[in-house]
């Protein structure tokens, strides 16, 4: 028996939000297979995604049909190439409700967004010092591009506490926010814990003093609305692959106030308007940040991703994932010494938990005998376990082809280990 | 669920519930950290040789199952015995997680045979050398460090 086959009990998902997850299930090939004799419950979502055949199709069609490189090419499949990548940017403009798709620049992913934003713009508003302000549940990607940073200009990193919970101390935030504090870089949506940080009103508060402020989407792309202008984030990156895109895709979309201003990220073809080799003129935007040939399929397969989406509907998919994590932390909540770590108000379908004594890595190994796949580790979020005085957790992420059913089998998994660690 | 059951043999779990010679030495002649950075297993040996002999041996640190137990099992394994003993060992466990081991190998590792199963779970070979690779590093430097990655 598959649970994709089996529609019997999801009735009130369907019924509540108009979205029929068995459905979905089928666009999804990773998801019909069996893991250890068993029908697969993927639930590491907040790592990668799987894609629906959409994205796959748009990929072969890139590479059978259009492949060519773009912006350069006089021949059709050129001309082709380029119409499919330009018309994935104004996918991802409108996916994110930017002004103008000139602020949508292709990278490869969350990280290297990040990156860029620290070695062109943080290079500028450091040089000689100031301050940086991150979050306490900032991913990996989110801290070290700022140390290295710190390490170039003397600037100061600092980091905004958090609470029990997993909540950001918004109200610390507002003291160490001050006139030195050159840029805010705060995640929306932690990995770690699902906590949705209020980035608005950190925007707000930043913008009072005209400090700009960069957001990680990494993890709210896929899970939220996101309209960049009405949050009036100077800077969002997210990663196509956590977004039921191709790996190696990702964007940064920066206002164009800003993106004007900084210098070029990396030297090299298509980023330059002429060159000599006594002066350079650099492209405009977006082109400016996009030195060398681009991940073309990937950009084309992110915006069939993007499509996918909006066929189903951001809202429907938001209502679903809330009524899965409402479910799956009822359930899990309700196993003897399981404990979750991030219990904040605004939480995002992600669960992270301990179970007794049991060592993540072993509860780990056992779900994946039972065909369950979930993170167990750090989460590249050392600081933060440290903050919670543990070494790692157990993490289950959910995206929206999860089912109830999957929730079932993760709830029986975690029994089995309590059973072999009796 | 066989395999799970040759991984998570009993006398494994018993070691990783109550890990022995899980203290440290006051008087140890080396110490070597060993670290798993993408699990965060951590381990501390101590050593206290007497010539080219492992007289008193004793780690402490967090971890999953495997690698407790296994630094646990080993420290039993190797009080009294000498540093190419110890090394020998050390190269027959490491053939036993990775499924490289002979079947007449089994009876000379005594307890140490428990972790047969590992050989099934590729990435878990980490977890259970762990400790070795620390002690590997303690046998040839006074104070070291090493890590898994």
């Amino acid at each position: 028996m598959s649970t994709a086959t089996n529609p019997a009990g999801a009735t009130t998902i369907q019924a509540s939000s108009g979205f029929d997850v068995f459905q979905v299930r089928r666009d999804f090939p990773a998801l019909q297979q069996q893991v250890n004799g068993r029908p697969l419950v993927y639930l590491d979502n907040a790592a990668t995604t799987q894609k629906p055949r959409r994205v796959m199709r748009a990929l072969e069609q890139f590479y059978c049909e259009d492949c060519a490189n773009i912006h350069r090419g006089v021949h059709q499949l050129s001309e082709r190439a380029t119409e499919c990548y330009e018309c994935s940017r104004g996918k991802v403009q409108r996916f994110l409700n930017a002004r103008e798709a000139a602020e949508i620049v292709f990278v490869r992913g969350t990280t290297e967004a990040i990156n860029l934003v620290a070695q062109t713009g943080g290079r500028q508003w450091l040089a000689g010092g100031g301050e940086i302000l991150i979050t306490g549940m900032e991913h990996h990607s989110n801290i070290v591009p700022w140390q290295l940073l710190r390490e170039a200009t003397g600037a100061t990193l600092r980091v905004v506490p958090i609470t029990d919970s997993g909540e950001l101390r918004l109200d610390e935030f507002e003291k160490l926010l001050n006139p030195r504090t050159r840029l805010v870089a705060a995640v929306h949506v932690s990995n770690a814990l699902g906590t949705v940080n209020p980035v608005a009103q950190i925007i707000r508060l930043a913008h009072a003093q005209k400090t700009p402020v960069l957001v990680d989407g990494a993890q709210s792309a896929p899970q939220c609305k996101i309209d960049v202008q009405e949050l009036d984030a100077d800077f969002y990156a997210f990663s196509g692959h956590k977004l039921y895109g191709p790996t190696g895709i990702g964007v940064l979309y920066g206002k164009r106030e800003w993106l004007d201003r900084l210098p070029p990220y990396q030297g090299g073809g298509d980023m330059i308007s002429s060159v000599t080799f006594e002066r350079t003129t650099y492209n405009k935007l977006p082109y400016k940040f996009e030195a060398g040939t681009p991940n073309i399929a990937g950009a084309i397969g992110l915006g069939a991703a993007i499509d996918y989406l909006e066929m189903l509907g951001m809202d429907n998919i938001i209502a679903y994932e809330r009524e899965v994590l409402d479910y799956a932390t009822r359930r899990l909540s309700a196993i003897p010494g399981l404990r979750i770590i991030g219990t904040a108000r605004e939480k995002a379908a992600v669960i992270s938990f301990l179970l007794g004594d049991v060592h993540p890595h072993d509860i780990g190994t056992i779900l994946d005998q039972q065909g369950i796949a979930i993170r167990a580790g750090h989460h590249c979020a050392q600081p933060l376990m440290q903050r919670f005085g543990i070494a790692a957790t157990a993490r289950a992420s959910f995206a929206l082809y999860n089912t109830r059913e999957e929730v079932d089998r993760l709830a029986e998994g975690l029994e089995k280990v309590r059973e072999v660690f009796a | 669920m066989a395999e799970l059951r040759d991984l998570y043999q009993e006398l494994i779990l018993e070691h990783s519930k109550n890990p022995r010679n899980y203290r440290a030495l006051a008087d140890a002649s080396r110490t070597a950290e060993g670290f798993n950075p993408l699990c965060g297993d951590h381990f501390t040996i101590y050593l206290k040789l007497e010539g080219d002999r492992i007289e008193d041996i004793g780690f402490q640190g967090s971890g999953c199952a495997i690698s407790k137990s296994s630094a646990s099992v080993m420290t039993q394994t190797l009080k009294g015995k000498t540093r190419q003993q110890a090394e020998e060992l050390f190269q027959r466990f490491h053939e036993l997680v990775t499924g490289k081991a002979h079947n007449g190998q089994l009876e000379q590792l005594g307890k140490l045979a428990a972790f047969s199963g590992v050989a099934e779970f590729p990435v878990r070979v980490k977890c259970a050398t762990l400790a070795w690779h620390a002690l590997h590093s303690a046998l040839r430097e006074r104070a070291s460090s090493v890590s898994t990655e």
